[in-house]
């Protein structure tokens, strides 16, 4: 084992799968996406994997398509705050991530809900900040409206700085409760904290004492390159999706040079790329079993409504085992779906694709929606699948992994009984947790760094790049 | 079910009693008491013990004190600069839903003010704790009054408001806006909880369908302050409607809770001011036109318990003492035994109140008086439950099977 222990360590996180056409909701083994005890046992099976962290992502409206609620997967899930809160008594080890909305969301809730869920959970927070231009979702929000697309991620980045300038306005030994010299406070300022900024201008003192781990971890999901340069400025990790391990190492060799950039250790933003993952007792049964999942996952009418995401047209009259459309997608009108991100790249060039993949493969819309739409998936026997996720990490294509099982609840499940085991022998994951150490300390993280180191790397880089 | 008048189903030798959790305790000396563990108030089990004694004690629920700013003696001002008292707190919301896996019947209701947070996050976060605690959530809606709070967020500006508020015609109106702001909160979040109908995930393979979108319905709440277009993201919760709760002493503050919420503190300091109050709120709800189930009315009161009269006085100096200063409060204040308070309680529940809600001057101390020592004598009075016969909070309450407003009525 000695020779073992220097080698590199895999992060791995698990998310409950949300609404999408992830989980499998038709499968007889599907359990409920909203009662606790879903979220119970997926979270201490993730913690008796000795996994990292468990990860819930968030919505805000309900996505439309046509003008209709979508109503194929699965649609709706609890307050990430609550559940997260709440598991936060059930298990006591595993790190809690939940996705927040930094555009419709004020620093000082967010600072107090998530420093509230660090002491709660004793320093086991993560926070993984998403933006929106969304004026379909602000149609929910006070603030309504929408951001100019160019503001959200300043907007973003000012809040997660603000949040960071309320964690740091208690100091660690701000806490004195000494009852015979009747001082419980070290001063009278805690908590005093003054942000004058382009989105937020707030002042006066912050109520929650400072958490564990100073600050809540920090994750950021997004691949753009907006998306890239905020999280080398302001996260500890970048959530990402994979594609090919030589995609992987590009993306990882990419945003740890961004980090680099702003003065710091490379090794301190973690690149955790959500994947799939199917086992089988052979790795020909578990090809099979893929096949099916796949086609689960994209039904005949869940193939149509994705293509329209992309054709931005009425395709209900099409078949699903036909070809693809004649006509070229409409670039003109406003989107088809709402509540959901549009494509990154143009819908024309996507289509260009996809009319190429299934000249190509002879495919039909459903098959050829089963090709393209899946993310990074894992798909083999337990052995198989603990080699290839550790040759991802030791080639540099990620520091881990967020897994995306497509059951709930019990989903994760093989997975720990026999991914675990063989990744645990080769001394690539933990054998166990070092009790009452924080996520930040799982993660291999530094110590929180003070908001104003924060702002100089940003300041600092912003002059270097202008000289 | 639906067609029944609207009846409250509590058992009459049956009185609501619930505790107020705020920190180390309601006296602001409380946290130096010997058994006060002031090093342990941001914890989990700090607030698991004293949900886990309340709910040995068999009581409907606790709260939750919360606050958007820090806690200070200066009344509405700003944060004042003490050091000898505690000061900081944890998110309500989450402190109840952290407590919701390790409990299983007492009520859980935190404060959750309306005033600079979202009603679509507020709707889904107590939906949630609701989900998490298998139908025992509850709200303690709570105003933001103070102007240093709204520079938290500044998104608004809202002039300092005096404690004569009610004599005062500028403090008067801005109090008015942020009541109606309120009563608006709230009826976007009862509408966002209805807005799933509770049949509407069907799981239909013949059809592909995971959800009957004709049983998820637009809100389309519109407002002074905001709109909310809807649906939740989050499912009908179980109770259909948590329980809302507010405190109040004055005509705004009733009549909002006699538009919005299900049960009302209030703060008579004698019995004899009782039957007044309990009018006053009822004149509320007819000036609001109030429909359905009455608000059930519950009276604060903020105790310090001993096992003799004397002893219960002279903790209450001692406390005092070491404050600096007599304790004061917007409820009454009693020190007495666990048993004369019992006694106090059906005396005052007689003149016509549903229930109390106690404050515990110093944790755990004073709670544990009251589950070990009120509630038996309370029981031998055959006046509370001896075991939880109910489930959900609504239920513990006698409150009604709460009707979908969208549900189509077959």
């Amino acid at each position: 084992m000695s020779n073992q222990t220097t080698r590199k360590q895999i992060i791995l996180g698990a998310h409950f799968p949300g609404v999408n056409n992830t989980t499998v909701w038709r499968n007889p083994a599907s359990g409920s996406q909203i009662d606790f005890a879903s979220f119970r046992h997926f979270a201490q099976t993730a913690e008796r994997g000795k996994l990292d962290f468990l990860f819930l992502a968030e919505g805000l409206r309900l996505r439309e398509q046509r003008g209709l609620i979508h109503d194929l997967d699965v649609v709706g899930r609890p307050d990430t705050f609550a559940v997260l809160a709440a598991l936060s008594s059930v298990t006591t080890q595993l790190g809690l991530a939940g996705t927040i909305n930094a555009t419709f969301n004020e620093p000082y809730e967010v600072a107090r809900q998530f420093a509230t869920l660090d002491q709660l959970s004793g320093g086991r927070a993560a926070w993984n900040v998403v933006t929106s231009s969304d004026a379909f979702t602000g149609e929910n929000f006070r603030r309504g409206g929408f951001l100019p697309h160019a503001q959200r991620y300043t907007r973003a980045r000012e809040h997660v700085q603000t949040a960071r300038e309320l964690w740091d306005s208690w100091r660690s030994d701000a806490i004195v409760a000494d009852k015979e010299a009747g001082q419980f406070l070290a001063d009278g300022t805690a908590g005093a904290f003054a942000h004058d900024g382009e989105h937020f201008k707030i002042s006066g003192r912050f109520n929650v004492p400072r958490s564990p781990q100073g600050h809540p971890v920090v994750f950021q999901a997004g691949d753009s390159s907006d998306g890239r340069e905020f999280a080398a400025q302001s996260a500890d990790a970048i959530f990402t999706r994979h594609g090919t391990l030589e995609e992987g190492v590009a993306f990882t060799r990419d945003v740890k040079a961004r980090a680099r950039r702003y003065g710091r250790d490379p090794d301190d933003l973690k690149v955790l790329p959500g994947v799939g993952f199917i086992l089988g007792d052979t790795d020909q049964e578990a090809a099979e079993i893929a096949r099916e999942v796949r086609f689960e996952q994209v039904s005949p009418q869940t193939a149509i409504l994705l293509l329209e995401q992309v054709w931005n047209r009425d395709l209900s009259s099409y078949d699903p085992d036909g070809p693809l459309p004649a006509e070229d997608p409409d670039v003109e009108s406003i989107s088809i779906i709402q509540g959901r991100a549009r494509q990154v790249d143009g819908i024309l060039e996507t289509a260009r694709r996809y009319r190429r993949i299934a000249e190509e493969k002879n495919l039909s819309i459903r098959e050829l929606i089963v090709e393209v739409t899946g993310r990074g998936l894992f798909v083999g026997s337990a052995r198989t699948v603990a080699d290839e996720l550790d040759r991802f990490v030791l080639a540099g294509a990620s520091d881990g992994f967020i897994l995306v099982p497509h059951i709930v609840p019990f989903g994760l499940d093989g997975f720990v009984d026999q991914v675990v085991p063989l990744l645990q022998e080769r001394g690539a994951l933990r054998e166990d947790y070092v009790p009452g150490a924080t996520l930040r300390e799982n993660l291999a993280l530094p110590p929180a760094a003070p908001a104003a180191h924060w702002a100089a790397r940003v300041r600092d880089n912003a002059e270097e790049v202008a000289s | 079910m639906s067609t029944n008048p609207p009846t409250l189903s509590r058992p009459s030798e049956n009185i609501g009693l619930s505790v107020a959790l705020d920190g180390a305790g309601w006296h602001p000396a409380a946290w130096r008491e010997p058994a006060a563990r002031p090093a342990d108030l941001f914890s989990t089990a700090y607030w698991a013990d004293l949900a886990a004694e309340a709910e040995r004690g068999l009581l409907d629920f606790v709260t939750i004190e919360d606050s958007l700013g820090l806690q200070s003696d200066h009344f509405g001002g700003p944060p004042d600069s003490r050091t000898d008292q505690v000061r900081g707190r944890l998110d309500a919301a989450l402190i109840a839903a952290a407590l919701g896996p390790v409990t299983s019947s007492i009520g859980l209701v935190p404060t959750v003010t309306t005033t600079h947070t979202e009603p679509f996050h507020v709707s889904k976060s107590l939906a949630t704790l609701d989900f998490v605690s298998h139908g025992r959530a509850g709200w303690r809606v709570q105003v933001s009054s103070k102007a240093h709070e709204a520079e938290h967020f500044g998104r608004r500006q809202i002039p300092a408001i005096g404690r004569n508020w009610e004599s005062d015609d500028a403090s008067r109106r801005v109090v008015r806006e942020l009541f109606d702001e309120a009563a608006d909160v709230i009826e976007a979040v009862r509408r966002l909880w209805d807005s799933w109908e509770d049949d509407a995930e069907i799981r239909d393979i013949a059809t592909g369908r995971f959800i009957d979108r004709g049983k998820l319905h637009y809100i389309d709440f519109e407002g002074p302050a905001f709109s909310v277009k809807g649906p939740s993201i989050t499912p009908r919760p179980p109770q259909g409607q948590p329980v809302v709760t507010a405190l109040a002493h004055a005509q705004i503050p009733y009549e909002l809770a006699a538009r919005g919420a299900d049960l009302v503190f209030v703060t008579p300091q004698t019995v004899d001011e009782v039957p007044g109050i309990i009018e006053q709120v009822r004149s509320a709800e007819a000036s609001v036109a109030r429909t359905g189930t009455p608000l059930l009315i519950n009276a604060d009161l903020l105790v310090v318990l001993d096992h003799t009269e004397q002893a219960a006085r002279d903790r209450r100096h001692r406390l005092d003492d070491l404050a600096g200063s007599a304790l004061q409060s917007d409820a009454a204040i009693i020190a007495t035994t666990p048993e004369r308070l019992a006694g106090l309680l059906i005396e005052w529940a007689d003149a016509g109140l549903d229930g109390f809600r106690l404050r515990p001057a110093a944790l755990p101390t004073d709670l544990v008086a009251i589950t070990r020592g009120v509630v038996p004598h309370l029981q031998r009075a055959g006046a509370f439950r001896s075991g939880y016969s109910t489930t959900s909070l609504r239920e513990h309450l006698g409150l009604p099977v709460a009707v979908n407003r969208y549900a189509a009525i077959a």
